[in-house]
């Protein structure tokens, strides 16, 4: 589904990314874990098409073609998510007036029939429970008042209901209690299946204890240095970062 | 050719390019302006001598004065003796159908969602009997006239009703308020004239009949609102439709008399043609527009959606003159590539416990600049007066300005008056949000401005209120990127 080659990018002159490989089949979870600074966000941002980040050398492919060729909302569109690590507030604009707008500019894009408002209201309420989101908060603006907590479920709620085929989750556990934690895992869990894949990227050890990954990988220096099973992830959590800062040859 | 032809066949060579291919053959007066204007203008409408005697006075004004140079807007000087003052519309060519319609103008119309019959009307296609303007327009006179409600053209109501008139006009924006007032006073065309009997609810928005007749305003419109005791109404001025005219400057004046208990509502979407993208052409909207609430709670309420006219300068007031009686003025103004906007309102609190609300959103974008200026004024005898403002700009781009000057005038200690201003930018960060969405970046930038406005839009009658949005949009296209 998503095949990223020798990956280079640079922002605003500074290369964070430094060669980076990536496949992600359909059906898979992958982890992508690093210490601050490593090139995580560069990644989730790159992919989704963010502004002022220069490709400057390698390839990615998505379902075959080359995505650098698409506009954000073309990205979107195709089936790719960003949940964003500081989901922004937008102001007079409700969740139900936002997401309606999104549903059915991605169906138009698909050549389908805008959803009617009361098979969008259904579609709405059925996903609000899925991460236990208040039915009030669909009418409030996007984020605005939002505790953390709630505008990481937020996300998650969004992405139930444009259902992706990739998801990029950037460190959507950052800032979340335990509560909120299992909640986004819940709904994460709900919505993996055999179609769509899912790419987290996440500091800790902890959040891949309910999402399961399959595979883990450890960015360091903006170059995926290791690759395992979900075992990686507790040798890392076990032996912390500065085991591949240290000595990240050995590490590869 | 002599010049007037020269200056019509102008006109029409340029109205045609935006899409109006009908010519509208008029009566011509010829250049210039003097008592003699002013008396061929009176007799033409064959109107009483009172109404020629003030006319004559608000002239005589007029020369004294100086055009005001206060405003943050430039343009080249108005040669006020190089402009026609009296055009009698003969008859407008119609279309045979809306296919012979400029495409870019019939796209517009249906971006905006404007209903197809409604599309003729505008376009000056010929209806269909069943629909006919004129059938229509009878039947809403009816229902009104059922309630005693007076909707006409300000010539049929000095005709008609000229005690009204008389007792009226000039009441709260008299000749000599300022230098476009006095110009209006003295040649004032026409415009409508609205008249609530007490204790009457008007059964209807006055506003799909205004928009069916909305075809020739004049360039020296005056408008006359009154509300007796106990009434209500609310009133739609203009439309989403883009508005060419053939006349750059428009100096009018909208008085607004609220009496004991009663409401004015009073909605304006404002489209006139803002000139090119090198900031060529356009309306000048110079209009002077106040209210008075003069008997106790009475009510007037400003909402204003101004995104043509390449020079808005208007500041939609009230004068709160009776006990607990409350203004508001809520106010969207988005000015493009050249445009210039210098709009916001004036709050004079004379009565007891008055209430007053501003809400003033700017949007800037391409090379434009949009000021807000508003006057709060709390006189002595005002005990216990509150006002609140909020005057937000949002900004597009880089090359563009946003001004806030707030004035306030405090007199009494019992006072509340609180402002808040802010100013931002479209965050790209907003932007790429919606996009990551699937949400294109127009729609982004639609979307983000509309919830940007919404306390405003919410204010408009739900029918334009929709049409705003989309007009919102449309002015903004290309601004972003």
């Amino acid at each position: 589904m998503l095949s990223i080659k020798d990956l280079h990018v640079s922002i605003a002159g500074k290369e964070i990314l430094k060669g980076l490989n990536l496949e992600v089949k359909k059906g898979e979870v992958h982890a992508i874990m690093g210490p601050n600074g490593s090139g995580k966000s560069t990644l989730a941002s790159v992919l989704a098409g963010r502004e002022d980040y220069e490709i400057t050398k390698g390839e990615i492919y998505f379902h075959q073609q080359d995505l650098t060729e698409w506009d954000p909302d073309v990205r979107a569109k195709e089936g790719i998510f960003l949940a964003f690590q500081y989901p922004v507030e937008i102001p007079g604009v409700s969740n139900a007036n936002f997401l309606k707008t999104a549903v059915n500019e991605i169906r138009k894009y698909k050549g389908l029939d805008p959803l009617t408002a009361v098979d969008f209201l259904k579609l709405i309420k059925e996903k609000a429970r899925l991460v236990e989101l208040d039915a009030s908060m669909i009418n409030r603006s996007v984020n605005e008042g939002f505790s953390g907590g709630e505008k990481k479920r937020n996300e998650i709620f969004q992405m139930a209901v444009l259902e992706p085929e990739l998801a990029i989750m950037d460190e959507t556990d950052s800032g979340l209690d335990i509560d909120a934690l299992r909640i986004v895992s819940d709904g994460v869990n709900h919505l993996r299946s055999d179609d769509n894949a899912f790419v987290v990227i996440t500091h800790y050890q902890r959040l891949l204890n309910y999402i399961v990954p399959d595979v883990v990988h450890v960015l360091h220096d903006g170059k995926i240095v290791r690759s395992g099973d979900k075992s990686l992830a507790l040798e890392l959590e076990e032996k912390g970062y500065d085991w591949i800062k240290s000595d990240p040859a050995s590490a590869v | 050719m002599t010049e007037e032809d020269k200056i019509l066949e102008e006109f029409t060579r340029s109205e045609y390019k935006y899409g109006f291919t009908s010519n509208i053959e008029q009566e011509l007066l010829s250049k210039g302006l003097s008592e003699e204007t002013v008396r061929f203008i009176s007799a033409k409408k064959d109107e009483p001598e009172w109404l020629l005697e003030w006319r004559l006075k608000a002239f005589r004004h007029w020369q004294t004065l100086r055009e005001p140079k206060w405003p943050k807007v430039e343009y080249p000087p108005i040669d006020f003796q190089d402009i026609s003052y009296y055009a009698e519309p003969k008859e407008k060519k119609k279309l045979d159908s809306l296919d012979d319609l400029d495409p870019e103008i019939r796209s517009t119309y249906e971006k905006l969602g404007i209903p197809l019959e409604e599309q003729k009307m505008l376009a000056g296609v010929a209806v269909d009997a069943v629909l006919d303007s004129v059938s229509v327009a009878t039947t809403f006179k009816e229902t009104l006239a059922e309630k005693g409600v007076i909707f006409c053209s300000m010539s049929e109501a000095v005709q008609n009703h000229p005690e009204l008139v008389r007792k009226n006009i000039g009441s709260v924006v008299p000749y000599t308020d300022n230098f476009y007032a006095a110009l209006n006073s003295a040649v004032f065309s026409d415009g409508s004239f609205c008249y609530i009997p007490a204790g009457v609810r008007c059964p209807m928005e006055l506003s799909t009949y205004f928009r069916i007749n909305a075809a020739n305003t004049g360039q020296f419109e005056r408008t006359l609102i009154v509300a007796e005791e106990g009434s209500y109404v609310s009133y739609l001025e203009g439309c989403t439709a883009p508005m060419r005219d053939e006349n750059q400057l428009h100096a009018a004046v909208v008085e607004l008399v609220a009496h004991k208990d009663s409401e004015i509502k009073y909605s304006t979407v404002q489209n006139w043609y803002p000139g090119d993208k090198d900031g060529k052409g356009g309306i000048y909207n110079f209009v002077t527009k106040r209210g008075i609430c003069k008997g106790d709670r009475a009510k007037i309420s400003w909402t204003q959606v101004e995104t043509g006219s390449a020079i808005t300068w208007k500041y939609p007031s009230v004068i709160l003159k009776g006990d607990h009686s409350i203004g508001e003025f809520y106010s969207v103004a988005v000015t493009n590539n050249y445009q210039q906007a210098d709009t916001g309102t004036k709050m004079i609190h004379l009565g007891q416990n008055t209430k007053s609300r501003i809400v003033s959103k700017g949007i800037s974008a391409g090379k434009s600049n949009n000021s807000y200026r508003g006057l709060v004024k709390i006189s002595r005898k005002a005990r216990n007066a509150r006002n609140f403002s909020q005057c937000d700009s949002l900004l597009m781009g880089d090359q563009c300005g946003a001004h806030t000057f707030p004035y306030l005038e405090v007199s009494h200690p019992s006072a509340i008056v609180e402002h808040e201003a802010t100013t931002s930018k479209i965050g790209e960060d907003v932007l790429f949000y919606c996009q990551q969405r699937g949400i294109n970046e127009e729609d982004s930038v639609a979307l983000i401005v509309n919830g940007y406005c919404k306390e405003v839009l919410n204010n408009l009658p739900m029918e334009f209120a929709v049409e705003a949005q989309k007009l919102l949009a449309i002015s903004l296209e290309g601004s972003v990127g």
